[in-house]
């Protein structure tokens, strides 16, 4: 067996052919360095960006999201064509290597790929090459033939990005037949000639194109044999330096991408690196105006983007036909790199994004739902992406009218409404409800152990104080005494901080920080995700946060919530995930664990769900945006409810229960279908121990503790 | 071009809940929170636009107290390059023609192509522009909705009834009482507020301006305000009470019925 591998590569043939194959490796080579030295140039003009901690973290996200294809298979038939072909790349990366030596040392053995090892590595490879071409047979098929939706470029962003994508299918094709006729010829040749010729892989391309060409005059098979080894060569170093000119370059960047991804969610960027809060003021510029601002991190993302769509296919915005798509985010920026730092010829840059390539209701439309980013299988940020630009927009004061108006009020009441500080907590003070649950307002005297964050809308909005009175009767039965801040309580500043208005969310949280540190309490409750996601990741130093659903969940789980049978048994209910408690915090159990432990209830799941879940229309101030669309994305929702068969739209944000309360009035769904909040479903069913009076007695006593 | 902005500081009416004082003769003030009036607001954005477009300066004077420095500063964060505080104890209780004696007082120290007033302010009678150029003997547009310059002049299109526009030329220097939606006054937040806190702000007073005293203040003003209320609802009005869907719905009803939708 000792030399199998080596015969089949060692080809005397090529000898002649030496200083040529030289020629165009240097050449090769040097071009691909060239040109990759001209794409660093960007990175190296951009913002700072400190990704190299976690070095065992990043490794691991690596050897998942790299090495093991981990969000491949989210798209069933692409995902298993792009493994394979991954699969295949990865295991020719040592035959392609060994077979352009050959060409200048025609002896070359890869170390470690001689004896029995390069044996079975040859037979492997001969798959392996004949699988990366049946999978470009396929792609090919697919993108010409059947044309998948998510690859069609729309009028407004260029042409097709069909042709080069085949073309680059083509060139690989093209690179895995040379590579087969290469090994076929080689074999066909030691045969003839009476040279030990190992076995091909049975069924494999190489095999096949022995077959075909075994019986050829050796004269023809040296021709075959060194025209092999010139396409496969000419092939290789084109691919190469023509990969960093589009959707290809993820070959060579999406390791790195991958290594530099984010670690971690749901917390933003903030305005510049390694700049503390307090010398923010010296910082000259916010934000993303030109491509410079993006930080190098970012700009790798560009470079990295396969164009698979899959972002755009699951981008609520897109859907709605608002004027986002992430992929075009990208694409655009990747567009503007390479005509902005041209691989000939100076770079030309400087000018500002917006108006440019981006429109400002582009960039304003995402609700920052994050399903882009969770679908990427290349981890691509987009987020921080369209927050950097926004805190951009911002500085520069190009702030849509329907903003500035609650971004004022804000600034100076403390909520987007512009109501009056004092009336914040005038949903407790309701007459009728106070009869069964009064809420204590902490006033820097007393304790109690937990603090129940409101937030503006549940606070201010008729409809959404019924979350605020629904919590704080669970809150009561749960016992152990719970208090609000009142007036004291400023909004978030989530969404704040998710359009861009730094400084402003900066103020908020300062002072909310402030009133939760001087109300003494050991941690924190909140129905309303956005304050949650807010108060865990956006604030410092303040006690530890839960949503209510892990709240109730727990108490389920430890036997102190109990339910009744469900009221309307004829109802069908489904859960909507809020992007803000589920994506950004995972929180995709607990509210479902509630649901189920309602007696009765039956449960059935939309499509979109968890992490696929489809954003309701967006919190905050995306509430006063008004965005150019098609439809809502609210309706979307709500149709997508109807199809799965439910009734009765349970959510556990009140952002969510605005928007789909609304989009059954628009979808003309209205008494066909409802929409509830956990927090009002679980305080309709609980059962209060004992005689009912005595309960609400108990519980007026009790409340607030 | 020289730009004069007059301006004005308002209680925010889509922040409070304006309501009487217990005396009846003014609004309750102590929580209320203040801005720049709107249609002054619109009229340094187009000040602005117009310093971009042609060069010069924009200034922008408010006659008040030290609390109005709050709104100056929010408008050199938009871009203006000075703000005057006209402040005097003499000026207290002057009506508007008390108003416009001491900006055309102003006026004369300075020398500017044009001055600009928001069209009303939300508290206001919309006289100031008016008096103003006619004490000043200049030109004078009100409702203006778009300003190009043309060289010595100005073209400028106003609204008229109907939503219907006229275009005029008029001479500079000239006064225009601006129109709110002439264009999108840009953002300003606390980043550009903070940026601007030791931009001195200029502050006269009555003898810097040599403002006479006998012509200002409440011994000169001839409009005194009698009383402050809120209008008796009408007979054939009705009022709706309902959440605003039923609301929507009702009023479609009520001109439905009326024989308005046809």
């Amino acid at each position: 067996m000792v030399g199998f591998y080596s015969s089949l590569l060692s080809s005397e043939w090529l000898v002649p052919g030496r200083n040529l194959f030289l020629t165009i490796h240097v050449l090769g080579i040097v071009c691909f360095a060239y040109i990759v030295a001209k794409r660093v140039v960007p990175l190296v003009r951009a913002q700072g960006d400190p990704r190299f901690d976690h070095p065992w973290t990043r490794l691991g996200r690596v050897l998942k999201f790299w090495l093991g294809q981990w969000k491949h298979p989210r798209y069933k038939f692409a995902g298993t064509i792009h493994i394979l072909i991954f699969a295949g790349f990865i295991l020719l990366a040592a035959r392609a290597f060994s077979v352009l030596i050959v060409g200048v040392s025609e002896n070359f053995v890869m170390p470690g790929l001689s004896g029995r090892t390069g044996y079975i590595y040859n037979l492997v490879t001969d798959y392996a090459s004949t699988v990366v071409f049946l999978c470009m047979v396929v792609a090919g098929v697919r993108r010409l033939v059947f044309k998948p939706a998510r690859y069609a470029v729309p009028a407004k962003y260029g042409k097709s990005h069909t042709p080069d994508a085949v073309f680059l299918l083509g060139l690989i094709a093209i690179l895995m037949v040379a590579d087969s006729l290469f090994a076929a010829s080689n074999v066909a040749g030691h045969a003839q000639r009476g040279q030990p010729a190992e076995a091909l892989a049975t069924l494999s391309l190489p095999w096949m194109l022995q077959i075909l060409i075994g019986s050829m005059p050796l004269a023809t098979l040296w021709v075959l044999n060194v025209t092999a080894y010139l396409v496969h060569e000419l092939t290789f170093y084109f691919l190469l330096c023509y990969r960093p000119f589009g959707i290809q370059f993820h070959v060579e960047t999406s390791l790195f991408s991958i290594y530099f991804a984010k670690l971690e969610r749901g917390r933003l960027k903030p305005v510049r690196w390694n700049v503390p809060d307090e010398h923010l003021d010296l910082v000259k510029s916010f934000g993303v105006k030109t491509f410079e601002d993006f930080t190098w991190k970012h700009m790798l993302d560009f470079y990295s983007c396969a164009d698979c769509g899959r972002c755009a296919d699951n981008c609520p915005a897109n859907a709605a036909g608002r004027p986002l798509a992430p992929r075009f985010l990208t694409i655009k920026a990747r567009d503007y790199a390479f005509r902005h730092y041209p691989v000939l010829g100076r770079a030309n840059n400087g000018k500002p994004l917006i108006g440019n390539i981006y429109s400002e209701d582009e960039i304003w439309s995402c609700t920052t739902c994050g399903a882009c980013e969770e679908e990427c299988p290349l981890l691509v940020e987009y987020i921080d992406k369209i927050v950097d630009l926004r805190r951009g927009m911002i500085d520069d004061g190009n702030v849509p009218q329907s903003l500035q108006k609650p971004l004022k009020a804000l600034e100076s009441r403390g909520n987007p409404y512009g109501r009056m500080e004092k009336k914040r907590a005038d949903w407790a003070n309701a007459a009728e409800f106070q009869r069964s649950c009064s809420v204590k307002i902490f006033d820097g005297k007393s304790s109690a152990g937990i603090l129940y964050f409101v937030d503006s809308i549940t606070s201010y909005d008729d409809r959404m104080q019924s979350i605020g009175r629904s919590t704080s009767r669970i809150l009561t039965h749960i016992g152990g005494g719970f208090g609000i801040l009142g007036a004291a309580e400023r909004d978030s500043g989530h969404e704040v901080r998710r359009f861009g208005e730094e400084m402003l969310f900066m103020a908020l949280r300062d002072h909310n920080t402030d009133a939760i540190k001087a109300s003494g309490v050991q941690r924190i409750v909140t129905a309303d995700p956005h304050a949650y996601n807010a108060l865990k990741h956006d604030y410092k130093d303040v006690p530890p946060v839960e949503h209510i659903s892990q709240v109730i969940a727990r108490e389920v789980k430890g036997g102190n919530i109990r339910f009744h049978r469900v009221e309307n048994e004829d109802n069908v209910y489904t859960y909507h995930d809020p992007c803000y408690l589920g994506r950004h915090n995972r929180i995709y159990e607990d509210p479902r664990a509630v649901l189920d432990a309602i007696p009765g209830l039956k449960r059935v799941e939309m499509k979109r769900s968890r992490d696929r879940s489809f954003c309701c229309g967006g919190g905050g101030l995306m509430l006063f945006y008004e965005p150019k669309e098609e439809q809502r994305m609210g309706v979307l929702r709500v149709r997508m409810a109807a199809e799965a068969g439910a009734n009765v739209i349970v959510t556990a944000c009140p952002f969510c229960l605005v928007n789909i309360e609304d989009a059954i009035k628009v979808a003309g769904l209205e008494g066909e279908m409802s929409a509830t909040d956990l927090t009002e479903l679980v305080d309709q069913h609980l059962t209060r121990e004992g005689c009912p009076e005595k309960a609400k007695e108990l519980e007026t006593t009790t409340c607030g503790g | 071009m020289e730009i004069l902005v007059c301006m004005r500081r308002v209680p925010d009416t889509s922040e409070n809940e304006i309501e009487l004082n217990v005396a009846g003769n003014d609004i309750e003030r102590d929580e209320l929170v203040y801005s720049v009036n709107e249609a002054d607001n619109y009229a340094v954005e187009e000040a602005l636009q117009i310093r971009d477009r042609v060069g010069g300066n924009v200034t922008v004077v408010t006659v008040g107290g030290e609390d109005d420095e709050e709104v100056l500063r929010r408008e050199l964060a938009m871009g203006a390059n000075q703000a005057v505080l006209i402040s005097d104890e003499e000026f207290s209780g002057s009506d508007g023609r008390g108003i416009a004696t001491i900006l055309k007082d102003f006026v004369q120290r300075g020398n500017y192509d044009l001055v600009l007033t928001g069209v009303q302010a939300d508290d206001g009678a919309a006289q100031v522009g008016g008096m103003l150029a006619a004490m000043l003997d200049y030109p004078f547009a009100s409702l203006v909705n778009s300003i190009t310059v043309d060289g010595e002049k100005l073209k400028v299109s106003r609204e008229i009834e109907g939503g219907n526009r006229e275009l005029n030329e008029i001479d500079l220097p000239c006064v225009l009482s601006i129109q709110t939606g002439i264009n999108e006054p840009r953002y300003v937040g606390m980043r550009g507020i903070r940026q601007v806190a030791s931009v001195p702000i200029s502050l006269l007073g009555a003898s810097d301006l040599g403002v006479e005293k006998t012509a200002v203040g409440e011994v000169a003003a001839k409009v005194r305000r009698l009383d402050y209320f809120v209008p008796a609802p009408s007979k054939g009005a009705e009022m709706l009470h309902g959440r605003r869907e039923e609301n929507a719905h009702k009023v479609l009803e009520l001109i439905a019925a009326r024989g308005g939708l046809k």
